[in-house]
Parts: structure tokens; sequence; C-alpha cells
């Protein structure tokens, strides 16, 4: 008990009552908070237009539909690309490393709104060469052009959390296995992946976190998602509570997803808290 | 209309892009670094406030990350610079009724850039702050240095070097951000080579380059914090 007692005694004194310098600025700062909510709440109810919101709140609902349609796509077929890439990407084979590497660094070094250029009106441009080959619908709709480079752009991202997670394990593990009699796959799927997964849940999470951010940029191509329906919105009725009421239901996905990967993780942790 | 090489299409001069394109990289590398010093000293404040003991200013960072690190950046993007001149209109006009505001779109990413990066790079700062011991700080009022003093002479050397590896892929993904710009009409390396794209019918070379032209800077800047780094690594080693 002696060590808790000099613990007691090495904490600082309790905050002093009063009103230092920090306190003042801190509520200063909230304050500025709350009067912003605030009037943000107010300008909302000041500009209530039953007619807005009649015309637009269902276009908003099918926008959030096509929002989340495309990014669970994108992150389900990136997750499968991401496998071959994360596999080049650990392999000794120095053609298929160096292709993988090559890969990854392309799409994360460039921003996904030049990829996305790339494949609807770059790609989109070789429209009598797709023809013949027959792949001219895919490359007509904007929203699977959407889907195509989100998915690559995801599976290189997606490849470096796998392979980061797979190399958390240490190489004991895979050595332990194989003492055992397991075979590489099974050694994989039972012994690494299990504790791969809890190193890779919080990166999968900001990268699924980080694809409905970025979702928003399909707008541009003409993909009627959530934010291509307030920019539709606000084009007609010049409302800037187009954009408001869009911000905040973003905000309010990504901070459902945000708490609900920080409870996954509580829940996967368990074994590890004492 | 003739046609056109592609190296005739890439030269420098009045039937080329290249000059075009160069003067859009330069608002690109421009609105990046102008934007570096404010996202900066922002993240660092608001990573110190982040973990100030004073509840009240924690509460304050908390919000400030929530919101730019949750809102997508082209709706922050959006929201300011179509909101802003509403906001402004309505201030000066309260003072000056036939004022009217427009909002460059330079500044307008500069200030969107700034609050996106900030947030990102708080959260870097406020893992370099747990990183260092209390004792420093103690250490540093134990001779009797200021708050202030301390700060600045034992704990920011510290923790700019620890924080530096997360700030060069906040910088990284500064970067990639500034080609959102080009949405409101910035004309930057993206919306150059896209106006080329739109002219010549060239889609996917102009946009290939502007593609290349990122990576390029990417790996100049990784060139380059490397070159930092060294330089930092050397002086914590005497």
């Amino acid at each position: 008990m002696s060590v808790s007692q000099a613990i007691a005694i090495d904490k600082p004194p309790p905050q002093g009552r009063g009103w230092p310098r920090a306190r003042i600025l801190g509520y200063a700062l909230v304050g500025i908070w709350v009067l912003f909510g605030a009037g943000i709440v107010a300008y909302l109810v000041y500009a209530w237009n039953a007619e807005f919101f009649a015309r637009y709140a269902p276009a908003y609902l099918q926008g959030l539909g096509t929002t989340l349609s495309l990014v669970s796509i994108s992150m389900v077929l990136g997750a499968i690309f991401s496998l071959p890439v994360a596999y080049g990407r650990m392999s000794k084979n120095r053609l298929l490393s160096g292709l993988a590497y090559c890969y990854v660094y392309f799409f994360r070094g460039t921003p996904l709104l030049v990829q996305t250029y790339l494949v609807y009106y770059g790609i989109g441009s070789f429209r009598p060469e797709l023809e013949t080959v027959g792949l001219w619908w895919f490359f007509r709709e904007a929203f699977y052009c959407g889907v195509f480079a989100f998915s690559l752009n995801t599976a290189a991202y997606q490849a470096e959390i796998l392979r980061g997670a797979i190399e958390s394990v240490p190489r004991g593990q895979w050595e332990g296995a194989a003492s055992l009699g397991l075979h590489r796959l099974q050694t994989l799927r039972k012994v690494v992946l299990p504790q791969a997964i809890i190193v890779a849940l919080r990166p999968y999470g900001n990268e699924l976190i980080l694809m409905i951010k970025a979702s928003a940029i399909v707008a541009i191509i003409t993909v009627y998602d959530l934010m291509g329906n307030a920019k539709l919105a606000y084009a007609k009725s010049f409302d800037i509570q187009a954009y408001i009421w869009v911000a905040i239901v973003y905000l309010v996905m990504v901070e459902i997803l945000r708490h609900g990967v920080e409870w996954i993780e509580r829940r996967i942790t368990v074994h590890l808290h004492r | 209309m003739p046609a056109q090489s592609i190296w005739t299409l890439l030269s420098w001069g009045p039937d080329g892009w290249s000059d075009d394109i160069a003067s859009g990289v330069l608002v690109t590398i421009v609105l990046a670094l102008a934007t570096l010093p404010i996202g900066l000293t922002i993240g660092f404040f608001v990573a110190f406030a982040k973990q100030h003991e004073e509840p009240s200013l924690r509460l304050a960072a908390n919000i400030y990350t929530t919101v730019f690190r949750g809102l997508p950046e082209l709706v922050t993007l959006f929201l300011f610079f179509f909101g802003m001149p509403l906001l402004l209109q309505y201030i000066v006009r309260l003072f000056n009724p036939n004022a009217t505001i427009d909002v460059n779109s330079f500044i307008a990413g500069m200030i969107v850039l700034s609050l996106i990066f900030s947030s990102y790079a708080s959260e870097v700062f406020l893992s370099a702050f747990r990183a260092i011991p209390k004792g420093q700080y103690e250490g540093g009022y134990a001779i009797g240095l200021s708050k202030w003093q301390t700060m600045r002479l034992i704990i920011l050397p510290q923790l700019i070097r620890i924080a530096f590896p997360g700030l060069e892929n906040c910088w990284l993904s500064l970067l990639k951000d500034t080609s959102l710009v080009s949405v409101v009409n910035l004309a930057e390396t993206l919306r150059q080579s896209g106006v080329a794209a739109r002219v010549t019918k060239h889609s996917f070379l102009f946009y290939s380059v502007a593609a290349l032209i990122f990576l390029a800077l990417a790996i100049l800047s990784s060139i380059a914090t490397s070159y930092i780094l060294r330089h930092l690594g050397r002086r914590e080693a005497r």
C-alpha cells in the first residue's frame, strides 16, 4: 500500500478554484463553439423552409443510399484486390514486390480526385476502343467509374494495412505453428490473422471513415450521391442550408462509425486488459 | 483541326500546355507552403489545449478536431467558399449596406486546408506531447525557467523531432488535398490539366500528367524530409 500512498503524495494539488488564464481562455473558446452551434441551429430554424425540405429530403435520402453503396462496394472490392497486392508487397520475388510497391506508391501518392478524373474522363475518352472491347457500358456510367477508382485506391491503402498487421505478428508465431505441423495457410488463418485483426481493426475503421469522406468527390463527376444532391439543391435554391444539412449528415455518419470501431476494439481486446 | 502530336501538346509555348500546367504547379506548391505554417501553428496550439489540465480547453479543442476531421474536405470547402461570403456580407452590411463580398478561392482554399491540416497535425502533436516525460517539464522549472521558456527551449525541440514522421504524412495529404481546391476554380495543377484536357480532347494524357506531377511532388517531399530527418537526427546524436 505504500506505493499507492507515495503516488498519492506525488500527485499535483487539485485544480485551484479561481479563474486562471487557461480557464478564462477555455471558457471563451467553448463559448465561441456554443455560439457557433447556436448560430447554426438558429439559422436552420430561421431559414426553415418546409418546401425546401419536402423537395430535397427524399433526394438526400437517395443520395445517402448512393454514398453508402458506393463506399461499401468499393471497400469490399478493394479488400479483395488488396490480397494479391499485399501478397506481392511481402513476396521475396523482386519483380512482384517491385510491382506491388509501384502500385501502392502511385495510388497513395496521387490525389483520389486525379485518379477519379483519370478513370472517368481519361479512360472514358477512348470510347471507340472501349466499344470494340465491349466495356463502354461500364466506363460510361459515372457511378461505375467512381467505384472503379475508389476500389483501386482503397486496395492500395488496405494492402498496406494488411501487410503492416501481418508483419506485426512476431516471426516466432509462424515458427511455432510450423513446428506443430500446420502448413502456411493454416498458420495464417488460425494463428496469425486472429492476432493481426486486432492490430488492423483501427486502421481499417479509419480507412472506412476516409472512404466515406472521400466519397463526396464523386459528386464532381456527376454522381448524385449525398454531396451531389447537396450541390444540385444549392444550384437550384442558392440556399446555404443545402450544405449545412449535408455536413451534419456526414458528421453524424463519421461519429457513429468512429464510436462503433472503438466499441468493437474494446470488445475484441477484452483478453488483453486486466 | 490538324492532328497534333503528343510532344507538341506537351511543349512549352503557345501550342503546348506545359507553361500553363507549370503555372498551375506553382499555385499548388504556393498554396501548400502557405498553408503549412498556419496549419502547424494552429495544430500545435490545439494539441497543447488537448493535453492541458483545464477541462474546458480540452473540450474546445476536441470539438475542433471532431468537426474538421469528421467533415469531408469537399463539404468544408464548399461550406466556406459559399457560406463565408454570406456571413461576411451579413456582418459588413450592418455598417455599409451596399458592400459586396467576394471570396478569393486561394484564400478560401488556404483557410479550409489549414483547418483540416491542423486538426490532423494536432493528433500527431498530441501523441508527441504524451511521449515527453513529465520530468522534462519539472527539470525546466527546477532550473528556474518560466512555463513559456520551458516549452520553447526544452519541450518544443523534442516535440518536433518526435512528431516529424507523423507531420510528414500530414504534409503529403495536404499536398494531395490541394487538388480539391480546383473544384472552386483555383487555377492549380489539376485545374490547368483539366482545361488542357477539355480543349485538346486528350483527357488521358493530361490527367496522367497531373497524376505524375503530384507523384513527383510527393517524391520530392520525401527526399526533402529524409534530408531534414537526417539533420535532426545528427543534432540529437551530438
